[in-house]
């Protein structure tokens, strides 16, 4: 086990941190203050996010969907750039071609068995297998009974089939449950927004900024006393910036 | 199967249980043997910044926790459904690895007292025998609070407790709990620093009459060095604690103390991916002749004989084991004969969500352990449980835990869940969220037991164990009162708006609630009541032991941390001062 006070990653984290505290401490500023900063920082052009673009996994068809999908969850308005400046399809593709996406973690032994709503997910299919499904049955939906495909259906014609889905109300001709399949895209989506940007999503950690999380920072020993019940804002840090 | 040397203990699991028998048993002299399914865990390689910071892998992904690939339970509600796998993990999260759960837990740890141990003969006294409905199969446990006292102060010593006594030898100090039991000394510890929602909620419980004091929990609020030697760093309130590894050794954990300093023992071996499959007995059954495991990086298969067997797994894999191996008689709910796998408990509870447009908590300024709790409404005999006609209680606290934001969005009721208007809310009351929330016991009843599945099986082809489990009249009503009380509290601090509490009247496996999954293997004064005696020693197997929370006969609203340790030290010196001595029966019955 080593000795168990000598923590060099730590150490080194401490180091790392140093500067970006005291930046912290000096850019304390008010909510509204930080929030208009956030807006006005307008489209993330970082190169630290050259190797973040492009799709690996969605089909042309799905990456058509899953940008008018997060952009319609995350318009561009005051609080942040659109979804898709802020990387949340590329959030969407990652996570499902990769070990998630696959299966990892998830017990998928049959018989799948219809339950109850409190014995959870008993469908027989990886989230990506879940995503793909659904998403060929969302868009036939959206072909026979709106003529178009769901990009190119207004603001409106949008919310009102997630909401359908959303309250189950919408069948789908595969079989495959419309709210299952909505829940599943709208995690995605809250994690696209919030996970680290090392994911894709949260792009310049606009999503951290825009509620003022300080992100991967760890150090409120002090914090906590000294600015208690008062505004508390700082850049926030991600793992790359740590690492 | 390749059987190997026979040592004199063999632990199976090194979680807190395993890591204290392993230090304590090795120290004595005895050659331990510890299995542990998992790989190994420490702080330095495994627990470190910024890979500790990672609210999607660790808390989303549940990259420290058991792979339901590996393992999992099938689970329903009544013995009138068809159980079904529990899939994906979610309301409950077992660890596995060297440490187990005490890796990435958030360290609450409570001293249960008497009106626990007692519970049965203490209710009929005050309430009358008939308070207690038929079907809740409550019993005493057959331990003391005396008892157990000097071993929950070293526990506490031992994983560097943060807290404030409220009962120190009788004397009552109302910056503490005053509700607890008498303790001999301080917590190793001063409590953590308040919160913001810690104050406000302290203040409005004294105003309703409701002692209110800083939550015990095992986050160092100084750096620390336990009796054992084992060194803590001071917390940083970081947020990343429930989840999560401490990079800083401020949580105190089974693998930086116990484990630890077992591993300084020659006498003590620590085999990690060892997956115990099966408890072997002797043709008479009287007798455990050691343990068989696969080796989960090869596949072979070994039996490693041992003149004591202690199991010190997680509660369900005691239980699962005891099963799979044939030993005891496995409970039926239509007699209510049989003892594996009865009494299975859980916990409930509820919460409220407070907005304050002129507060600024930062959520993210937090351990595991910080805010204020009260127990008026639960360790506290005085009060009257007979209007709601419970048996147990429910523990209050406010503190937020992290702000962990792909988690913590709250938004007023009413929000839209996407959108402008959603990212409007989100924006504006992130900071500004407070919550009150309960945590509640639950009492064993006739239909909620554990057994093995039918259809589905685990990694090595063994059967699930199946979980039949619902909330059950008196935990509805115990809910019901907690829920108007949390209302009320939340009324008295004027918030700008709030979600109210609502009762939980029926489980389920998709959120996030507890992972304090008791029973089982319940211990108890005779072997018609219980599978074990107080010292976990096997009713009729006398050289096989078991710890941890399947030896609870009923679930409190306390975490189980506490009796858990307390009872390994106590079985410990049993077996160190008494059954190595002259191997036997600890206890006559």
């Amino acid at each position: 086990m080593g000795d168990i006070s000598d923590n060099k990653p730590r150490r080194q984290f401490l180091k790392h941190t140093v500067s970006s505290a005291a930046v912290a401490t000096a850019a304390v500023m008010g909510v509204d203050q930080a929030a208009a900063q956030a807006a006005s920082s307008g489209p993330v052009t970082s190169t630290t996010q050259g190797a973040l673009e492009g799709y690996l996994w969605l089909k042309p068809s799905e990456q058509g969907f899953v940008e008018a999908l997060v952009d319609h969850l995350c318009p561009p308005d005051a609080l942040s750039a659109s979804g898709v400046e802020l990387g949340l399809n590329i959030y969407f593709d990652r996570a499902l071609g990769g070990d998630w996406g696959n299966g990892n973690r998830l017990y998928l032994k049959g018989p799948f068995v219809k339950g109850s709503a409190n014995q959870g997910y008993q469908l027989g299919l990886t989230p990506a297998q879940l995503f793909r499904a659904g998403t060929q049955a969302l868009m036939a939906y959206c072909k026979n009974n709106v003529g178009k495909q769901f990009d190119s259906l207004s603001s409106e014609q949008k919310e009102n089939i997630l909401v359908l889905m959303h309250s189950g109300k919408l069948e789908f001709d595969n079989g495959i449950p419309s709210q299952v399949y909505f829940e599943h895209l709208l995690q995605m989506f809250y994690e696209a927004m919030f996970a680290d940007p090392i994911y894709g999503g949260n792009r310049a950690k606009a999503g951290w900024k825009m509620i003022g999380y300080p992100g991967v920072t760890a150090n409120h020993r002090q914090n906590i006393i000294e600015f208690k019940n008062k505004p508390y804002r700082v850049e926030p840090t991600s793992i790359a910036d740590v690492n | 199967m390749k059987t190997l040397k026979e040592v004199d203990v063999v632990l199976v699991g090194a979680g807190w249980t395993g890591g204290i028998l392993g230090k304590e048993l090795s120290e004595s002299g005895l050659q331990v043997v510890c299995l542990e399914r998992g790989g190994d865990r420490s702080t330095a390689d495994d627990f470190t910044v910024p890979r500790m910071r990672d609210e999607l892998a660790l808390a989303h992904r549940h990259s420290l926790m058991v792979d339901t690939n590996d393992q999992t339970e099938t689970i329903r509600n009544t013995e009138q459904q068809r159980a079904l796998p529990y899939r994906r993990l979610g309301s409950y999260l077992p660890g596995t690895g060297v440490g187990g759960a005490s890796t990435h837990w958030n360290g609450h740890t409570w001293r249960w007292n008497n009106t626990e141990f007692k519970i049965k003969s203490m209710y009929e006294e005050k309430y009358g025998k008939k308070y207690i409905p038929q079907d809740m199969t409550i019993q005493d446990w057959g331990v003391t609070y005396e008892e157990l006292e000097k071993y929950y102060d070293k526990f506490e010593k031992i994983a560097g407790i943060s807290g404030k006594a409220g009962n120190l030898n009788g004397s009552k100090d109302a910056r503490g709990n005053i509700h607890e039991a008498p303790r001999k000394n301080e917590y190793p510890l001063p409590p953590l620093e308040k919160s913001l929602a810690g104050e406000l909620f302290e203040v409005a419980a004294v105003a309703k009459g409701y002692n209110s004091f800083p939550r015990p929990t095992a986050n160092a609020s100084k750096a620390y060095t336990n009796p054992d030697g084992a060194k803590f760093g001071e917390c940083q309130y970081c947020g990343h604690c429930e989840r999560f590894g401490c990079e800083a050794n401020a949580k105190g954990g089974a693998h930086m103390t116990v484990i630890a300093s077992a591993l300084k023992q020659k006498t003590f071996e620590l085999r990690t991916n060892t997956w115990v499959t099966k408890v072997i007995t002797d043709s008479t059954g009287t007798k455990a002749t050691g343990v068989q495991y696969t080796h989960v990086l090869t596949g072979e298969e070994y039996f490693q004989p041992a003149q004591m067997v202690i199991l010190c797994a997680f509660s369900f894999n005691n239980v699962h084991l005891m099963l799979t191996s044939g030993i005891g008689k496995v409970y039926n709910p239509q007699t209510g004969e049989g003892l594996i796998g009865k009494n299975y408990c859980y916990q409930t509870g509820t919460a409220a969500t407070l907005f304050f447009e002129d507060k600024l908590f930062h959520p993210y300024m937090a351990t595991g352990g910080i805010g204020m709790g009260s127990d008026h409404f639960h360790a506290n005999w005085d009060f009257d449980r007979s209007p709601f006609g419970f048996v147990g209680g429910s523990t209050l606290g406010a503190g937020l835990y992290g702000g962990r934001p792909i988690s913590w969005r709250p938004t007023p009721a009413g929000t839209p869940m996407w959108g402008s208007a959603w990212k409007k809310s989100v924006s504006k009351w992130y900071e500004k969220t407070m919550t009150i929330s309960s945590s509640g016991s639950v009492m064993p009843n006739r239909g909620n037991f554990l057994d093995l599945d039918p259809t589905w099986t685990n990694k090595f082809g063994q059967p699930l164990l199946r979980m039949t489990f619902d909330y059950k009249d008196n935990e509805k009503k115990l809910s019901a009162q907690i829920a108007n009380v949390i209302n009320d509290l939340a009324q008295s601090m004027k918030p700008t708006s709030f979600t109210k509490a609502n009762p939980r009247n029926s489980w389920s496996s998709v959120p996030y609630q507890s992972t304090h999954n008791t029973g089982g293997t319940i211990m108890g004064t005779n072997p018609s009541n219980s599978v074990t005696n107080k010292f976990g020693q096997v009713w009729g197997v006398d050289n096989l032991f078991i710890m941890g929370a399947s030896l609870f006969p009923h679930n409190s609203a306390y975490n189980p941390t506490g009796p858990l340790g307390a009872i390994a030290y106590f079985a410990a010196d049993a077996i160190k001062n008494t059954y190595i001595k002259k191997p036997g029966k600890l206890v006559d019955a």
